[in-house]
């Protein structure tokens, strides 16, 4: 596509030329109006006069007989009123009138005849023209009345010519500046096209050109760099799941690969057993992280809001301390709740259990010091507008640098590489969050850790 | 922590169960193969349909104990299969087998008539134990008051348990628990099955919370007895003795 095309085809232009025409079209209707109660209406009233006149003389000649009308005739064409007239006997000749001859007589019935006048202006002639009246009086004679109309045929022209020249300055200057206007207005989406072609090809640090006059074009390209960002950012954060999920499952498969391979060279069946027994293992972990990284897409796409129900979230948490607290009795410690009832929030009672599940295995796993007991406190209530749930252990805690990272998938502190998990727990916990419209927030219980689940109350 | 290591274990090739006609509608034709032969060996008889009309087909002809059907199926969706089967007033228990494991699509699975949903990938003794709690399910009578497994007695009325006529007192939680287990004596249980049907719970919590709540219920139940009741099956789960 050509330069030129391109610039008839952009759509400032084409809102330009739309714009001008209107405009012409409304120019031109103004014009027509004055030239129609002009021009128009003027050859009109001379029309008129002239019938009234031929009228009047016709009555004339009924009522007073042929001196009558010579005598006005003869009245009326001495003065130089650019009137004419004239009255021929039935043998052709003038009877009286400032004609020298009829003129051509029209062959049909139109009576409306036009014709050529010289006008004598001291030595100078000029060539006019002349409306006129045909019509046959009783008797055979014949009469014209006319006028001479070309000065209003001069107007018109006037008229005519100023309103052509009007519309073309209109049609040329709009479309002039259509032009300039659309050029200027392309050339600043050409660069926010080139800007995005050239992010398309993998410039993803790219980002559109903003003029700094924060039109609405400027606020556009904002828009779009925001956009951009976040999706950079969401790509970056794309890349390193799948970097870790490639290497999470690559850790796995080369243990399988290595047993299967060991007990193939062996060849002993008991081998056989053992290697087939720990894959099975291997395989349920690895579905497992799957599992959970399909939970946390799914609860992080939200689009599952409309599974969501208002419900107590006391219950869920006294269920969920129930389910555990057992496990902790038999570890030694101890898990409580310390609830109050009515923490309305709207809910998938599923995936909030899960996410709660999640904290309270975490405070039981990580939550004690080395060698000591686990002392979990779950507790709920509402804060404001807020329920917070909260799950308290006194155990090591997350340094407060580590607290935003440790919610990304895969992410394990150190302290905990020992211990099994698949590091995707607190980002599943944060993924609910997220669904619900709530906040997962890690504080410091002094010592310990506390996770927050905070939501928003639910009324109604 | 490492419970099941001390617990009594027994395992069990075939237990009680009695041999069921099991019709399985899958159009992956290894894995069904797998899947027939797994049945087989456990004792019971498996046929095989590869599209969903001719598995619309074989079912109508309602000789079938239970009916495993995949949702994504050539030429009828298993969903469709299953509304078919339930207008044409064949109850067959179904149990759905799909990759679609959320847990709105259980949910549209169980309303469209299954009765029970197992997400891809499974380990086929989950669904050997669904199976035959499906199959065993649809023989029982439900408005029974008293569950009976071997000495073992529960009255669903006053809530009460009884072994060898001494009374056992349980949380609500145990007795639930119980009362499972009690109404699939004989079966095998397995812990995603308590977690479903005891605690409402469809995910998987990582850690085995369940061993610990079995543990506590068995020292309940088998405390003072020589023969426990309360049997861990390795690598499947529990099951109680009916006998």
């Amino acid at each position: 596509m050509t330069a030129r095309v391109k610039l008839l085809r952009s759509s400032t232009f084409r809102l330009a030329a739309l714009y001008l025409a209107l405009f012409v079209l409304s120019v031109g209707a103004l014009l027509g109006y004055v030239y129609w109660n002009t021009a128009v209406l003027l050859e009109r009233q001379t029309d008129e006069t002239i019938r009234t006149e031929v009228q009047a003389l016709a009555d004339q000649y009924r009522l007073r007989g042929l001196n009558g009308i010579i005598d006005t005739i003869r009245r009326r064409s001495s003065d130089d009123s650019g009137a004419v007239y004239l009255l021929t006997s039935p043998s052709g000749e003038r009877v009286a009138g400032n004609l020298d001859n009829l003129p051509a007589i029209p062959r049909d019935d139109a009576n409306w005849i036009e014709f050529p006048l010289k006008v004598e202006k001291g030595q100078l002639s000029e060539n006019h023209v002349a409306r006129a009246f045909y019509t046959q009086l009783a008797g055979g004679f014949e009469l014209v009345v006319g006028r001479d109309v070309a000065a209003l045929r001069q107007f018109a022209t006037i008229i005519r010519q100023t309103i052509f020249y009007a519309l073309a300055i209109a049609l040329v200057l709009g479309l002039g500046g259509g032009l300039l206007m659309s050029r200027n207005f392309l050339k600043r989406v050409d660069a926010i096209t080139e800007a995005s072609r050239s992010i398309m090809a993998g410039n993803m640090a790219g980002r559109m050109p903003v003029a700094g006059s924060n039109d609405e074009l400027d606020r556009l390209a904002l828009a779009l760099n925001e956009m951009l960002e976040q999706i950079e950012s969401l790509m970056a954060g794309m890349k390193e799941v799948s970097s870790n999920v490639a290497h999470d499952l690559r850790t796995p498969l080369t243990r399988i690969k290595a047993r299967v391979e060991a007990a193939l060279r062996s060849g002993e069946e008991q081998d056989y057993r053992q290697a087939l027994e720990d894959t099975v293992d291997d395989s349920d972990r690895m579905l497992e992280t799957f599992n959970a990284l399909l939970s946390i897409a799914r609860a992080e796409a939200g689009q599952s809001r409309s599974g969501l129900a208002a419900i107590d979230a006391s219950t869920i948490i006294d269920d969920v301390v129930e389910l555990y607290a057992p496990m902790a009795e038999e570890e030694g410690g101890r898990l409580f709740s310390d609830v109050t009832p009515g923490l309305t929030v709207l809910a998938d009672r599923q995936l909030l259990a899960q996410a709660l599940t999640n904290l309270v295995d975490n405070a039981l796993k990580y939550g004690a010091a080395d060698g000591a007991r686990p002392d979990v406190r779950v507790s709920g209530a509402i804060e404001g507008d807020r329920v917070v749930i909260t799950v308290a252990d006194r155990g090591g805690g997350i340094a407060p640098e580590d607290r935003t990272r440790v919610t990304e998938r895969f992410v394990r502190l150190d302290a905990s590489r020992t211990k099994p998990g698949n590091g995707l727990g607190l980002s599943l916990v944060s993924g609910v969050m997220k669904l619900h419209r709530g906040t997962l927030l890690l504080e410091d219980n002094a010592p310990g850790l506390a996770a927050k689940l905070v939501l928003p109350v639910y009324r109604g | 922590m490492q419970v099941r290591e001390l617990e009594p274990t027994v395992w069990t090739a075939k237990t009680t169960r009695q041999p069921m006609r099991i019709l399985v509608i899958e159009d992956d034709c290894e894995a069904a193969g797998w899947l027939v032969k797994g049945l087989a060996e456990a004792g019971h008889v498996a046929d095989h349909a590869a599209d969903g009309e001719e598995g619309l087909g074989m079912a109508l002809e309602g000789v079938h104990d239970v009916l495993i059907v995949d949702r994504m199926l050539p030429k009828i969706d298993g969903l469709t299969i299953i509304r078919k089967l339930r207008e044409h007033n064949i109850m067959t228990p179904v149990l759905i087998l799909s990759a679609l494991a959320d847990v709105d699509e259980r949910v549209k699975g169980l309303r469209a008539g299954g009765d029970d949903y197992l997400g891809k990938p499974y380990a086929f003794s989950e669904l050997l134990a669904r199976i035959e709690n499906l199959g065993h399910r649809a023989r029982e009578t439900p408005q029974a008051t008293k569950l009976r497994a071997a000495d073992l007695e529960i009255d669903l009325l006053t809530r009460s348990v009884t072994r060898a006529g001494k009374p056992i007192l349980l949380q609500p939680r145990e007795f639930k628990l119980l009362e499972y287990l009690v109404r699939n004596a004989g079966h095998i249980v397995t812990r995603t099955m308590l977690l479903e049907n005891v605690w409402d719970y469809h995910f998987d919590p990582q850690t085995n919370v369940i061993d610990v709540h079995i543990s506590r219920l068995r020292a309940k139940i088998d405390k003072g007895h020589d023969e426990p009741i309360l049997q861990t099956v390795r690598g499947a789960g529990y099951m109680i003795r009916d006998t």
